[in-house]
């Protein structure tokens, strides 16, 4: 498996670090609890498309989310984090 | 058909022509006073202990394979009760007494072998949290022996005990874990059920299910819709979808964990060893096989085939290890879809619609723990409460902040 990193190019899986689902990006505003255990534990896990975020950590120390499909391993698309977060802001 | 010595020896005299299927094929019924989905490990024996201990018969597994097609058909077949922490230690001490009556029970050959785990340390520190581990287990009722180097070299002399990396400074040793016939543990539990009355239904995927107010009221398959008071969810990997069904979203991820069989070799590896420090455990099958695995490959998936970095990580563990393998040729791989917690402990628990049990978030634990699971599981959907020893598998625990963390790794899926 091969991440194209949007910084370096396509590199090898073993360069990366996997963290998890992209819902670790919703970062809850409220400290209600449900919010938290939503952010936290709760997933979707889809059998198909699913967003997540992956560490290039022996590469260029960014972040990543990867769209990719979580029954046949393909990758469709890889984003900066912080691109991700600057539109957002 | 009852089993036996002598059954076999007759049948051998007259050609094998009076053996009969081991369980029935039948249509399913328009309704159910209980429905499992999903005919693996725990929903058959699921099945088999609401039937035997809680006098339901009118009970239906649908299964969208054949029976046994999951995780249970695929595994590394360890047994052990070497659990740590309060909510995990009686459940799998529960588990191991059922273990060692299941043969007997089920009239059925499980091949169940208690022939001693060796968890191996390295350190001082691990060795002090291995000795804490095992006075936890004999606390339980269990039985742990903590070995020095030369304990293990008796045990295990074919280790490179003087590896650079993780020097072998000695292991715990448990004398009741051991290995059992993976397939043979669906099937005896299949056929048990079957013998009770419990239709098993096969081809069958429960593609939605009926709510009403709250109340499950039945589910909708590939065979038609099925009326049901109780249905318990026991879809392991799948979990994610089966409870998307019902408007829910999981504590689980589901992950890979790769696994490896090697040709079948003469007896050499008497029992199973754990290497904790290289993600590397190993056991020889009783056709000879050397069956070992690793770590899950760290990202979700559904794909049921790992990746390469993973299989280099195994090999070189085991050759670490025990060089003495490294002429073994690996005869066939294959990657098991597991429903990782951000604890790495299980839930058997009610859901918030009425009628609707979970059990699930097995991890990579789950085969040692199918006769407790059935056995609680069953419980809970007879009786509405959880069983003493499955109690704190709560669905909301996370929520609740009462989290089993056996490994103390933090809540994140993909690190138990």
């Amino acid at each position: 498996m091969r991440l194209n990193c949007p910084l370096c190019g396509p590199r090898d899986r073993r360069e990366f670090y996997y963290y998890g689902a992209a819902d670790y990006l919703d970062r809850p505003a409220t400290d209600d609890p449900d919010a938290w255990d939503n952010y936290l534990h709760l997933r979707d896990n889809p059998a198909g498309v699913t967003r997540d975020l992956w560490y290039h950590e022996t590469g260029c120390s960014q972040w990543l989310q990867v769209t990719r499909n979580t029954v046949t391993h393909d990758i469709l698309a890889v984003a900066l984090v912080a691109d991700i977060k600057g539109a957002a802001k | 058909m009852r089993y036996s010595g002598l059954k076999v020896i007759t049948e051998g005299l007259f050609g094998n022509k009076g053996w009969k299927p081991a369980w029935r094929d039948p249509a399913p019924k328009a309704e159910y006073d209980a429905i499992i989905v999903g005919g693996g490990g725990h929903g058959l024996a699921t099945a088999y202990y609401l039937a035997k201990n809680h006098g339901l018969s009118n009970i239906a597994v649908l299964e969208k394979g054949y029976l046994g097609s999951g995780n249970i058909g695929r595994n590394t077949t360890i047994v052990r009760a070497n659990y740590f922490l309060p909510g995990n230690s009686e459940f799998y001490s529960h588990s191991m007494k059922l273990w060692e009556g299941m043969e007997a029970e089920l009239n059925y050959n499980v091949m169940h072998s208690q022939r001693g785990l060796i968890n191996l340390f390295h350190s001082d520190g691990q060795r002090d949290a291995f000795a804490r581990r095992g006075n936890a287990m004999i606390n339980q009722g269990d039985d742990a022996e903590l070995l020095d180097r030369d304990g293990v070299r008796k045990h295990l002399p074919y280790l490179d005990f003087e590896q650079t990396r993780f020097p072998i400074h000695g292991g715990l040793l448990h004398r009741r874990g051991g290995s059992a016939r993976h397939d043979a543990v669906a099937w005896g539990y299949a056929r048990g059920a079957d013998l009770r009355g419990v239709d098993l239904i096969q081809n069958c995927e429960v593609t939605g299910l009926d709510i009403e107010n709250g109340v499950v009221r039945g589910v909708q398959t590939t065979r038609g819709a099925i009326r049901a008071k109780k249905v318990g969810l026991v879809t392991a990997g799948r979990s994610g979808q089966t409870a998307a069904m019902a408007g829910l979203r999981l504590p689980i991820e589901s992950h890979i964990l790769q696994a490896f069989v090697t040709e079948g070799l003469k007896p050499v590896i008497d029992h199973v060893i754990s290497f904790g420090m290289g993600h590397f455990y190993i056991s020889q099958s009783d056709k000879g096989g050397l069956v070992f695995g690793g770590d899950l490959d760290f990202y979700a998936s559904y794909a049921a085939r790992g990746n390469l970095p993973m299989v280099e990580h195994v090999m070189e563990a085991g050759m670490t290890l025990m060089p003495m393998i490294g002429r073994a040729k690996v005869l066939r791989s294959w990657g098991g879809i597991m429903d990782m917690t951000p604890d790495g402990s299980p839930i058997i628990d009610k859901t918030p619609i009425d009628g609707l049990y979970i059990d699930c978030g097995w991890n990579y634990g789950g085969f040692k723990a199918v006769p407790a699971s059935g056995w609680c599981m069953a419980h809970l959907m007879a009786t509405d409460q959880p069983h003493e020893v499955a109690k704190r598998f709560r669905l909301d625990r996370f929520r609740a902040g009462h989290l089993l963390d056996e490994e103390g790794t933090g809540s994140q899926h993909n690190l138990h």
